[in-house]
C-alpha cells in the first residue's frame, strides 16, 4: 500500500546542515494501522509530512497505492492529497465554519455537488458521533470533539490513508483512549489504513498492529507490535518501554 | 445662523460621503489583492515568491511615503486622464484610492498573517489550490479583523477628504477652509468640525459592531 525507499530529508540552517531522515525504508501494507514512534526531534514528524509532501524530501521515493507521490507535479499531487486525510495534534480546524462546514471543506475542493456534500456530512458526523453538534463552531467543543470533527473531516472524502500527526498529544489519557476506539473502529469498518506518529507508548500499545522506532532520522527498529514489545532490540525501544514499565510501577504505587 | 448654512452642510457632506464611498471601494479593489499577494508570497507561504514579494513591499513602501498634499499633486494629470478634470469629488476620489490602496494593503497583510499557519496547512493536505486557500481560509478566517482594517481605513481616507478639500475637491474639508478659515465664518468652522467628528465616531462604532458579530459566532461558548 505504502512503500518508503531510501528517504532522506536534509534541514539547512545557520548552524549548519540537520539530518531529518537518513535513508528511510518502510513498507506499510493495506488495513495495517501502523505506528512510528520515537522522542521529539527524531524526525518522525518529518516522515510522516513527507508522505503527503508537506514536507519535500531530498531524495528516494514514496509510493502510496501505486503512484510515485514523490514524482507528482503540482495539479497531481493536488489531487493524490484529496485521497490521504490527514488529522493534527492541534487540530487546524476553520474556526469560522462550523461543525458541518468544516466536514464539508474538503468536499468543497474536491467539487462535490451541494446536495451530496449535505448528504455525506450527515453520514460522517454519525460515524464520528457528532450529529447533536452540527450546527456548532469549534470554540464551543472540547478538545475530543474537535479532534473528532478533524476525523470526520479526514475521511469525508472516501481517503485510502489517514494519516494521523500527534493526534491524541494534546488530549487527556481518558479523551485519547475514546479518540483511539474511534480510530480502530475505522480501522476495522473501512479497512482504512492508518499511519500514526507519537511519542507515547500507550498509544501503539492500544491500536497499532506494525510499529516502527525512529531515532535520530533513521529507522532503528521496525516489526509486528508484539514481537517488538517482547524482544525489542533498539537501545531506544528499550529504553521506550523501561520508561513505561516505570510509569506503570508508579501507577500501581499510588 | 446664516439661512444658507444647512444647504451648504449638506451638500459639503454629500461630496465627502461620497469621495470616501469611492476611494474605499477602489482602494479596497487595489489594495486587497495586494496585501493577499504579499501574504501569500512570504517565505513559506502557499505561493513563495521572495522577488516578487520584495518588489511589492517595496511598491507599499514607496507609495506609502508620499505626503497626501504630494500625491494629489503628482497624479493631477491621471485624474484629468480618467475623470476628464483635476477638480471635484470624483476627480480628488483618484488620488485618494492611489493613497489609500497600500496602506490598506499593508493593513489587510497584518490581518491575513495572523491566521495559524496549521489552517493552511490542513487545506494544503486537504489538496487546496492557492486561491482556494485565499477564498476559503484566509479571508474568512480573518474576517472580524479584516473588517476594523478596512473601519481604519474609511477614517484615513476620511482624513484625507479634507486635505483633498483644500486644493478643490470640494466636500466638507473644502467648506472649512473656505468659509470657515478665509471668511472666518466660525458657525461654518465649527458644523463641519461637529460633522466630521460625528461621522468618524459612526464609523468606527458600525465596524466595531459588524466584527463583534462575526466574531460572536465563532467564539461564542456552547
Amino acid at each position: 500500500m505504502i512503500t518508503i525507499d531510501s528517504l532522506n530529508k536534509l534541514y539547512h540552517t545557520p548552524r549548519g546542515t540537520f539530518t531529518a531522515l537518513r535513508d528511510v525504508n518502510l513498507q506499510i501494507e493495506k488495513g495495517d494501522v501502523f505506528g512510528i514512534i520515537g522522542l521529539s526531534g527524531a524526525g518522525k514528524s518529518t516522515l510522516i509530512r513527507c508522505l503527503n509532501r508537506l514536507e519535500e524530501p531530498d531524495s528516494g521515493s514514496i509510493v502510496i497505492d501505486g503512484r510515485e507521490i514523490t514524482r507528482l507535479a503540482t495539479h497531481d499531487l493536488r489531487e493524490a492529497r484529496k485521497k490521504i486525510g490527514m488529522i493534527f495534534q492541534h487540530f487546524n480546524l476553520l474556526d469560522a465554519r462550523t461543525v458541518q462546514g468544516n466536514v464539508a471543506f474538503p468536499l468543497e475542493l474536491a467539487g462535490w455537488p451541494r446536495k451530496e456534500i449535505a448528504q455525506r456530512v450527515e453520514e460522517i458526523l454519525d460515524l464520528v458521533g457528532l450529529s447533536d453538534k452540527a450546527g456548532n463552531y469549534p470554540a464551543q467543543l472540547s478538545g475530543g470533539q474537535k479532534q473528532r470533527v478533524g476525523i470526520a473531516r479526514a475521511l469525508a472524502n472516501h481517503p485510502e490513508v489517514l494519516l494521523s500527526d500527534e493526534a491524541t498529544s494534546a488530549l487527556d489519557p481518558q479523551t485519547t483512549s475514546s479518540i483511539l476506539e474511534l480510530l480502530a473502529d475505522i480501522n476495522r469498518k473501512l479497512g482504512l489504513t492508518i499511519v500514526l506518529i507519537t511519542h507515547e507508548m500507550s498509544v501503539i500499545k492500544q491500536i497499532c498492529s506494525k510499529v516502527a522506532v525512529m531515532d535520530r532520522g533513521e529507522i532503528v527498529e521496525c516489526g509486528a507490535v508484539q514481537q517488538v514489545f517482547s524482544a525489542p532490540s533498539s537501545a531506544t525501544m528499550k529504553l521506550f518501554l523501561e520508561h513505561s514499565a516505570l510509569l506503570q510501577g508508579y501507577g500501581a504505587g499510588i | 445662523m446664516h439661512e444658507d448654512l444647512i444647504p451648504m452642510l449638506l451638500t459639503g457632506f454629500g461630496e465627502t460621503l461620497y469621495m470616501v464611498v469611492l476611494s474605499t471601494v477602489a482602494a479596497i479593489v487595489l489594495g486587497l489583492p495586494l496585501g493577499v499577494l504579499v501574504v501569500i508570497t512570504s517565505t513559506g507561504h502557499v505561493l513563495e515568491s521572495p522577488r516578487l514579494n520584495r518588489v511589492l513591499g517595496a511598491l507599499i513602501n514607496v507609495t506609502r511615503s508620499f505626503p497626501f498634499i504630494i500625491m494629489i499633486v503628482l497624479l493631477l494629470p491621471l485624474s484629468r486622464f480618467l475623470v476628464g478634470t483635476t477638480l471635484g469629488a470624483t476627480a480628488a476620489s483618484v488620488p485618494l484610492s492611489i493613497a489609500a490602496a497600500p496602506f490598506l494593503a499593508r493593513i489587510i497583510e497584518n490581518s491575513l498573517k495572523e491566521v495559524d499557519r496549521g489552517k493552511v496547512e490542513a487545506a494544503l493536505a486537504m489538496g487546496a489550490t492557492p486561491l482556494q486557500i485565499v477564498r476559503k481560509v484566509l479571508i474568512p478566517e480573518a474576517l472580524s479583523s479584516l473588517v476594523l482594517g478596512v473601519t481604519l481605513a474609511v477614517i484615513t481616507i476620511t482624513g484625507f477628504t479634507a486635505t483633498a478639500g483644500a486644493i478643490g475637491a470640494g466636500g466638507l474639508g473644502s467648506l472649512a477652509i473656505r468659509y470657515g478659515y478665509m471668511r472666518y465664518r466660525e458657525d461654518v468652522m465649527f458644523a463641519t468640525v461637529l460633522i466630521l467628528v460625528i461621522f468618524v465616531q459612526g464609523v468606527q462604532w458600525s465596524g466595531d459592531r459588524l466584527a463583534r458579530r462575526i466574531n460572536r459566532n465563532q467564539h461564542r461558548l456552547g
